[in-house]
């Protein structure tokens, strides 16, 4: 980072590198947050399958992490977001949000609880002038320390057996729960967590420990069908699991240039996380107003009829009267259905005449389409063993 | 018989002749000068190199404008650069990337904070951008004025503003009064981030940039964007010169007429109308309308006897501040300065570079200016083109273009001398070289311009480069005078058409297009070949 010709290296490798330049055959690399990541290692089909039929890893080095540390840091923590985080128990993961005073949307992201005074909250933006600002009169410290963690998804039917096989007795872990297992000269945290809603788990450790890490894996998932996966075989099992992505599906308010495109988390569909009781957090009062007369938005799933994926379709209607956007979409491999995430107008979420615009290029000619669309529950896809406990063994 | 007679072949007459003639009006601009160009003017003082005597990088002329005019067929080509740093007094440097991780990272050696809070500082000042963009391709309304036309623009401009949530107009309030160095103290910890962030707030203006107002002037040279990439600047290649050469040749290829080397004496006013211009030789050039490029000042107090004029008008005009606060120096070299900070190869010295690391060191320089005295410490915005442009000099050699603040309009009350001007050459040479030892060594020439020159040369009044300040009072319907933003004057058919209008000084040619575009309507000519601006969405 202090490296006077950082910028002949605009973009980093993640500590990774070695081991994902060395299997990505496509050389398609995309930029995320800084660093080379890869979108599709080999064969789009075959990364999402290995989700969703063994086992995947995919490298979360560039997730942006803060440390948080000190006697207020739970304070700090209950003030920052609108989950309750003194009810997170010292081991545990808990998937939150966070809101300016107006009660937009500034980024999602998990907050890992290290110990009664430590946390690591990770996320998809940068936000170092936010927590500090918000840390004030707060007893607590706030460090970025992306760089100081290597971290891997490890995510698909045959991960925990993947682990048993590396050692680790991975049986009593539950969902969003953690453990601490000595590896090399270091340490491994294992969360049991991820962005596949599948079962699966994400390995914490420090760079130097990256690629013996990748390299253990590998081999007790060789015969587990273990294989690396690029982000666009994650994107689609995201969506199938309904999670949101920052900047893809809501716009952070902190670099939103356009006021009517903020989102609070009423608006997508994230009220459950909020704890009205608590007492005070950065964006309360603001959102109880917007509680009181009804968000305007809603995030919903859609079921959108054909196969051709929506994204970026605009919504309607009675095919004319326009009803909201889609913000990420996929035929899913899994599902055999046509499936999208959606901002829509909260009056028309019970709507049963919405449809979707659908424009399909092939071959230099454009099929246009108007499909129709139905809302369904979130998540679309949540199999049984994403939460039991102990794992099967696939 | 001419149609209109446009007084200066600055960018903004151009601008405006361009498109009286094309709309097929018998058009002829007068220019004092032997060379045309005003201030976006490119001259070889020393053999085999082309300088950007004055203007020396472009953002805001408007795209709409390069088009309509067929600009880039009569050879004008903009250049994107990349680079720029800020050398620091303890030996280091703050470089500019355009490359966003990069810029991040290079800011992160400074600050990581700063780092992380450069996102929410460009979003802000990208608003800000976005609300006054439209806003300067159109007249400002009258306020005094019931005029449906007047009427309705305010409401327009109503529209802009209330649209915007209370928080968004509150900050908007904020941003257009008050100063850069307290606007940027709600982002930024790190003084050389602040310093570098604080160069476009004082530049071409009079004021400090603990100044309130300076904020705005920040806007100003933020609004304008190089193909889109708001906020960016480049240069015109073959010096800034190119963008009056370009004009000029659209300008003739609508049949329009120039007669450079005689200046205008006097606008020709009878029955209470311009009626055409008597130029410095004795010479009438008869025209239904007269158009003054000059600056508001000079029109009026130096170019219409007075008696044609209503004394609160020229109250107004004797005030409207025009006050002198930079100088330059244009040098050729014999090679490549080398700046110690910067690590041998890095792409920063392509753009703009500067030698004060702290807001306080910048407010210090307009202390100086205050005091009547050049900055003994100046403020510079550095620009070696050549870096990018391969046709202003021979290979290897370099021009260096090199924009100094503060220079007073008078020095201590009286004239500047030769020898003040080459005191204040020394001064700002010595403060390159003690970036760059050696540099010195390299020059071969150098042009030296304080706001003397300017103004005996160029024409700006005390040698005020935007031919006005662009402090609040004196901008949108209060530019250059309450009552007179149309581009319209006391006197019938003379017509301003310069940076003294709205929506001000830069290179970015919205004045001259907009005074055409109110003369051509007078005349309810159709104006099919005029662009609106591009939709902001």
């Amino acid at each position: 980072m202090n490296d006077l010709r950082h910028y002949e290296t605009p973009l980093l490798p993640t500590p990774f590198h070695a081991r994902t330049e060395a299997a990505c055959k496509t050389h398609a690399w995309a930029n995320w947050g800084g660093y080379r990541t890869v979108t599709t290692f080999e064969d789009l089909a075959m990364e999402h399958s290995a989700i969703r039929n063994t086992a995947s890893v995919y490298d979360l080095c560039p997730m942006i992490k803060y440390r948080i540390e000190g006697p207020d840091a739970v304070a700090f923590l209950d003030r920052l977001t609108p989950r309750n985080v003194a009810k997170l128990r010292v081991g545990s993961v808990q998937y939150t949000v966070w809101c300016d005073d107006a009660g937009h949307l500034l980024d999602d992201g998990t907050l890992f609880r290290l110990t009664e005074t430590r946390f690591r909250l990770c996320c998809q933006e940068r936000h170092l002038p936010w927590l500090l600002d918000s840390a004030h009169g707060f007893d607590v410290t706030v460090t970025e320390e992306t760089e100081e963690i290597a971290a891997l998804s490890l995510q698909g039917p045959t991960s925990a057996e993947i682990l048993r096989r590396a050692g680790v007795d991975i049986d009593a872990l539950k969902p969003f729960r953690m453990m601490e297992v000595p590896f090399g000269m270091g340490r491994l945290m294992i969360s049991r967590t991820g962005f596949t809603g599948d079962l699966g788990y994400e390995l914490w450790t420090t760079p130097d420990l990256a690629l013996p890490l990748w390299d253990h894996l590998m081999q007790a998932g060789a015969l587990h069908g273990l294989r690396p996966i690029g982000s666009d075989a994650l994107n689609i099992a995201r969506l199938e699991a309904g999670f949101i992505i920052t900047g893809y599906d809501f716009i952070p308010a902190h670099v939103c240039l356009r006021e009517d495109r903020l989102r609070t988390p009423l608006d997508m569909g994230l009220g459950w996380l909020i704890d009205w009781e608590k007492g005070a957090f950065t964006g309360r009062n603001a959102l109880m107003k917007q509680r009181a007369k009804g968000p305007d938005w809603a995030f919903v799933g859609l079921e959108i009829d054909g196969n051709i994926p929506a994204d970026g379709a605009i919504l309607y209607r009675a095919q004319k009267h326009e009803a909201g956007v889609v913000t990420g979409a996929c035929w899913s491999p899994t599902l055999k259905r046509n499936i999208a995430l959606a901002q829509l107008r909260a009056d028309l979420v019970k709507s049963p005449d919405l449809w979707a615009e659908i424009y399909a290029l092939r071959e230099l000619h454009y099929a246009k389409m108007m499909m129709r669309a139905r809302v369904v529950d979130r998540p679309f896809y949540t199999p049984a063993r994403r939460t039991l406990t102990p794992p099967a063994r696939f | 018989m001419y149609d209109a007679v446009v007084i200066g072949a600055g960018h903004n007459g151009l601008v405006a002749a361009c498109y009286l003639a094309r709309a097929g009006l018998k058009t002829v601009i007068v220019e004092k000068n032997d060379w045309i160009g005003g201030a976006a003017v490119s001259r070889e003082l020393y053999p085999g190199f082309t300088y950007s005597n004055c203007s020396y990088v472009s953002s805001l002329f408007r795209p709409e404008i390069m088009r309509d005019l067929d600009l880039p067929r009569h050879g004008l080509q903009i250049l994107p650069y990349e680079g720029g740093a800020l050398m620091t007094r303890d030996g280091g440097y703050l470089g500019m990337f355009r490359d966003h991780e990069s810029n991040r990272r290079e800011i992160a050696r400074h600050s990581r904070r700063d780092a992380e809070a450069y996102d929410r500082y460009a979003r802000d000042i990208l608003r800000n951008c976005r609300l006054i963009r439209p806003m300067l391709m159109r007249r400002p309304p009258d306020l005094a004025s019931f005029h449906p036309r007047d009427l309705s623009e305010l409401l327009w401009l109503g529209r802009q503003i209330t649209g915007q949530s209370e928080a968004a107009l509150c900050d908007m309030l904020r941003f257009w009064t008050m100063s850069i160095a307290d606007f940027l103290d709600e982002y930024f910890e790190n003084p050389a981030v602040k310093a570098y962030q604080a160069v476009g707030s004082i530049i071409g203006t009079a004021l400090g940039p603990m100044s309130p107002g300076t904020a705005y002037v920040l806007l100003h040279h933020a609004m304008g964007d190089v193909d889109g990439n708001v906020g960016a600047w480049g240069y015109a290649r073959g010096g800034m010169g190119s963008i009056t050469r370009a004009l000029a040749d659209s300008f003739r290829a609508a049949g329009g007429e120039i007669r450079a080397g005689v200046g205008v004496q006097e606008v020709r006013i009878s029955g209470g109308r311009a009626t055409g211009v008597v130029l410095a030789n004795g010479d009438e050039i008869s025209a239904r309308r007269v158009l003054s490029n000059m600056d508001v000042r000079r029109t009026f107090l130096g170019h219409v006897d007075r008696k044609e004029l209503p004394a609160d008008f020229v109250k107004r005009v004797e005030r409207f501040k025009t006050r002198g606060s930079s100088g330059k120096l244009n040098i050729a070299l014999d090679g490549v300065p080398r700046f110690t900070a910067l690590p041998e190869g890095a792409p920063n010295i392509k753009g703009d570079l500067h030698f004060t690391d702290t807001i306080d060191q910048m407010e210090r320089a307009y202390d100086d200016w205050k005091a009547g005295r050049f900055s003994r410490h100046p403020f510079q915005d550095v620009m070696i083109p050549t870096m990018i442009d391969p046709t202003m000099t021979p290979p290897g050699k370099h021009f260096m273009s090199c924009f100094v603040q503060y220079a007073p309009p008078q020095i201590e009350g009286k004239p500047w001398t030769d020898a003040d001007r080459d005191a204040f050459a020394k001064t700002c040479i010595d403060q390159i070289e003690a970036y760059a030892p050696g540099f010195r060594d390299l020059i071969l020439h150098v042009e030296v311009r304080t706001p003397r020159e300017l103004e005996a040369e160029v024409g700006l009044t005390e040698g005020n480069i935007f031919q006005g300040e662009l402090t609040f009072d004196q901008m949108f319907f209060n530019r250059p005078v309450p009552g007179y933003a149309n581009y319209r004057s006391p006197v019938k058919d003379l017509w301003i058409c310069g940076s003294s209008t709205h929506p001000g000084g830069g290179v970015m040619g919205a004045p001259g297009r907009n005074a055409a575009r109110e003369v051509l309507r007078d005349l309810r000519q159709p104006v099919d070949h005029m662009s609106d601006a591009y939709a902001i969405v």
